[in-house]
């Protein structure tokens, strides 16, 4: 997508360098055919003809959606979760820009970039989910203003633009656009400071949006205050996804940071000491909503009884100690670990609210269809192939390496 | 209330809080209790009167231009549900001595409506005569209504390549022109009335209290969900008629009223508050230290 806005150089020698990585063309595709390539774009090649299809044919043809299951799979998952382990981008953004938190500087960048990404992935899921979606601009000018979803799609849209604007920075620095990137880089607090307002208001109205359900959702989940639970969960789910990916970025990309030395398991650390309190935190709220709902009772009791204390003990309270002890004893693996289990618990969290323990009582479940979930994969490699592609030309993980006779020129 | 919550609220912001005070809050009955809606619309529906002979089912099907409804046979054999392309449904339940009691079951059109709420786009909107319209030109297809609605009465056109949500119009255009709704015009029985909201509950509660013996004490909408356009008298339970009975006694609206009291105060409060936390995070010159070329970002 960056590169249609490249500027048109002579002789191609900005292409090469920028583009193609400073191999010839053809050099560059026959580096693409490796495994992890061709898996992807077997996953591509069927989710992006199965969203024609779903603008074709209708909803009825493509999902299991039905009159009591208004919301599937490309809600509660695309939308509910992506949005939620898209959080890394205000949360470290905050800590660096806000908090003066010097050591996660280097993850920053990357961090605003999987934000990035995972809005616009959420966007483009709720595009194919919506009935007649380019109607979508009545948000802006029909005042629904009683309406949690109008908070919510108001937030997206604004922080999506945020979250651009921030990751323009890198952009336009890659594109050699000093003109720009300069003025932006000056207004990265301020940036910053809108994400976190944004940020603060959408992700707990994601929550928001089931309060007007309450016979609909298990009262184990249900609560008039779930707008606190979704708002501090996804700041859980922002920092061990940022640890999950600075560890996969760093083996995967480590040529990226040659000669940039980034103490990765002090910043780490760092992140695991922060997730270990609020999780911890985390855990005894959620524990205080159950009670406020009168529903302490059925904690333990029958299928959505043990579910909730699967997502809760394995996927809160265990990542929480694991995090703390990890971060006391200096190891490592622990912390990824609990990282890994603070993601999986964030997912299933929000799938629990928007799928499982939604319709808890109806006698028909809904089920994904095997195109939702093709499409839904799809996002997701969509959304790291474009991370892949952006990083390994960008200065996201690393400084803008020095490139005789490609490099400061303005447009 | 006399008008609806949004435009109330219009109102309210147009004219500041001195239109607060001075606006008619509840004003009372037929019967001097107060009741809310009681100027709009309403139909109130006597199961006992009901004879279930469907003719309020084709009356809408022509009314809306719907397919023809099921034969009797077909109708009674399921527990059927309203749909895209059926806004009422007649149901029958059973007495305790095994004869037949039957429902005429449709959109509630609440006093304050939670689909309504829902509508980020106000495709659905509560209209001051008592209807919940609907705008299909407006809708963007989210189905938030359909996940609000606490009756679960909003049908989508899932099999649609261009959708809208469908559901019981209350045939709003009808009662525009001073007609009564196709289904309370052809009632024989004399099971559905036609009225305001105010008197209807006056008469219901006439109806139940001055038979004891016969009625449930209990006007289903008359409190539900906030209070319904729709009002049911019963002598069974309403469990039975398979009624919502877990439904909440107050509007669904007023549910996410703190939640949405949220925005405001993050809004004002954030910015200086995020602001003040840097300045106190960059004092001493700190923030002076930054390697990797971001120094001189901001001072």
């Amino acid at each position: 997508m960056a590169s249609s806005g490249a500027p048109a150089r002579p002789g191609g020698s900005w292409v090469q360098e920028r583009i193609l990585l400073g191999m010839t063309m053809r050099e560059y595709l026959v580096s693409l055919w490796t495994p992890f390539n061709v898996v992807c774009a077997a996953i591509l090649a069927v989710g992006v003809p199965l969203i024609v299809y779903r603008f074709a044919a209708g909803l009825g043809a493509t999902t299991n959606l039905s009159q009591t299951q208004p919301w599937g799979l490309w809600i509660g998952f695309d939308m509910m979760t992506g949005i939620a382990l898209a959080a890394g981008g205000f949360t470290i953004g905050a800590a660096v820009e806000i908090f003066n938190l010097e050591e996660f500087h280097a993850i920053e960048r990357p961090a605003i970039l999987t934000g990035f990404l995972g809005y616009l992935m959420a966007v483009i899921g709720l595009i194919a989910d919506l009935g007649k979606p380019w109607n979508m601009v009545g948000i802006f000018s029909n005042n629904g203003t009683q309406s949690v979803l109008f908070e919510v799609a108001w937030c997206v849209a604004c922080y999506t633009t945020v979250l651009f604007l921030e990751f323009a920075v890198p952009l336009f620095e890659w594109l050699g656009w000093e003109r720009f990137y300069r003025p932006l880089k000056k207004l990265l607090l301020a940036l910053t400071v809108l994400s976190v307002m944004f940020s603060t208001m959408h992700q707990s109205a994601l929550g928001s949006l089931f309060i007007i359900a309450p016979h609909k959702l298990h009262p184990l989940w249900y609560s008039g205050q779930i707008f606190i639970f979704f708002f501090i969960s996804a700041v859980i789910a922002g920092i061990s996804m940022v640890i999950v990916e600075s560890t996969i970025s760093h083996q995967i990309f480590s040529d990226q940071l040659e000669g940039h030395h980034v103490d990765i398991e002090k910043v780490t650390f760092g992140l695991a000491k922060a997730g270990a309190v609020v999780m911890f935190a985390y855990f005894f709220l959620k524990l205080q909503g159950v009670i406020d709902n009168h529903a302490l009772g059925l904690i333990g009791v029958g299928f959505y009884g043990k579910w909730w204390l699967l997502e809760m003990l394995g996927f809160v309270l265990l990542p929480s100690l694991m995090y703390a002890w990890g971060a006391r004893y200096r190891h490592i693996t622990v912390v990824r670990v609990a990282a890994i289990l603070g993601v999986v618990g964030i997912v299933l969290n929000r799938l629990n609210v928007s799928l499982v323990a939604y319709n808890y009582n109806q006698p028909v479940r809904y089920w994904p269809s095997w195109m939702e979930i093709a499409v839904s994969l799809m996002l997701v490699v969509v959304g790291v192939l474009a991370f892949r592609w952006i990083v390994l030309r960008m200065p996201v993980l690393s400084p803008m390496k020095e490139q005789a006779g490609s490099h400061g020129g303005t447009p | 209330m006399k008008l609806g919550r949004r435009h109330f609220l219009q109102i309210a912001g147009a004219t500041g809080t001195a239109a607060l005070v001075a606006l008619p809050g509840r004003t009372p009955a037929a019967d001097g209790i107060p009741v809310a809606g009681e100027d709009e619309s309403s139909v109130l529906v006597d199961t006992t009167k009901c004879i279930g002979c469907r003719g309020c089912e084709a009356a809408c099907a022509e009314a809306n231009k719907l397919p023809d409804p099921p034969s009797d046979a077909e109708a009674f054999a399921t527990r059927r549900n309203t749909g895209p392309d059926c806004f009422t449904v007649v149901l029958r339940a059973e007495k305790p001595d095994g004869s037949p009691r039957f429902v005429k079951r449709q959109c509630m059109h609440c006093v304050e409506p939670a689909c309504a709420s829902a509508c980020p786009v106000r495709a659905l909107d509560k209209l001051e005569t008592g209807p919940v319209s609907y705008d299909g030109s407006k809708c963007m297809g989210c189905r938030y209504c359909m996940v609000a609605c606490p009756f679960s009465v909003p049908k989508y056109q899932y099999a649609s390549a261009l959708p809208v949500v469908r559901k019981c119009t209350f045939c709003s255009s009808r009662q525009a022109q001073g007609k009564p709704p196709a289904c309370t015009s052809v009632c024989p029985s004399g099971a559905l009335t036609y009225g305001t909201r105010g008197r209807l509950i006056a008469e219901a509660r006439g109806r139940v209290y001055g038979n004891p013996d016969k009625y449930t004490p209990h006007i289903y909408g008359e409190h539900e969900a906030g209070g319904t356009n729709w009002l049911y008298i019963t002598d069974i339970t309403f469990e039975k008629l398979g009624f919502e009975v877990a439904v909440n006694d107050n509007s669904y609206p007023r549910l996410v009223r703190g939640a949405l009291g949220v925005p405001p105060v993050v809004m004002t409060l954030w910015p200086p508050l995020l602001m003040g936390l840097w300045a106190f995070s960059h004092r001493d010159g700190k923030g002076n230290g930054k390697g990797n070329g971001k120094g001189g970002d901001h001072g």
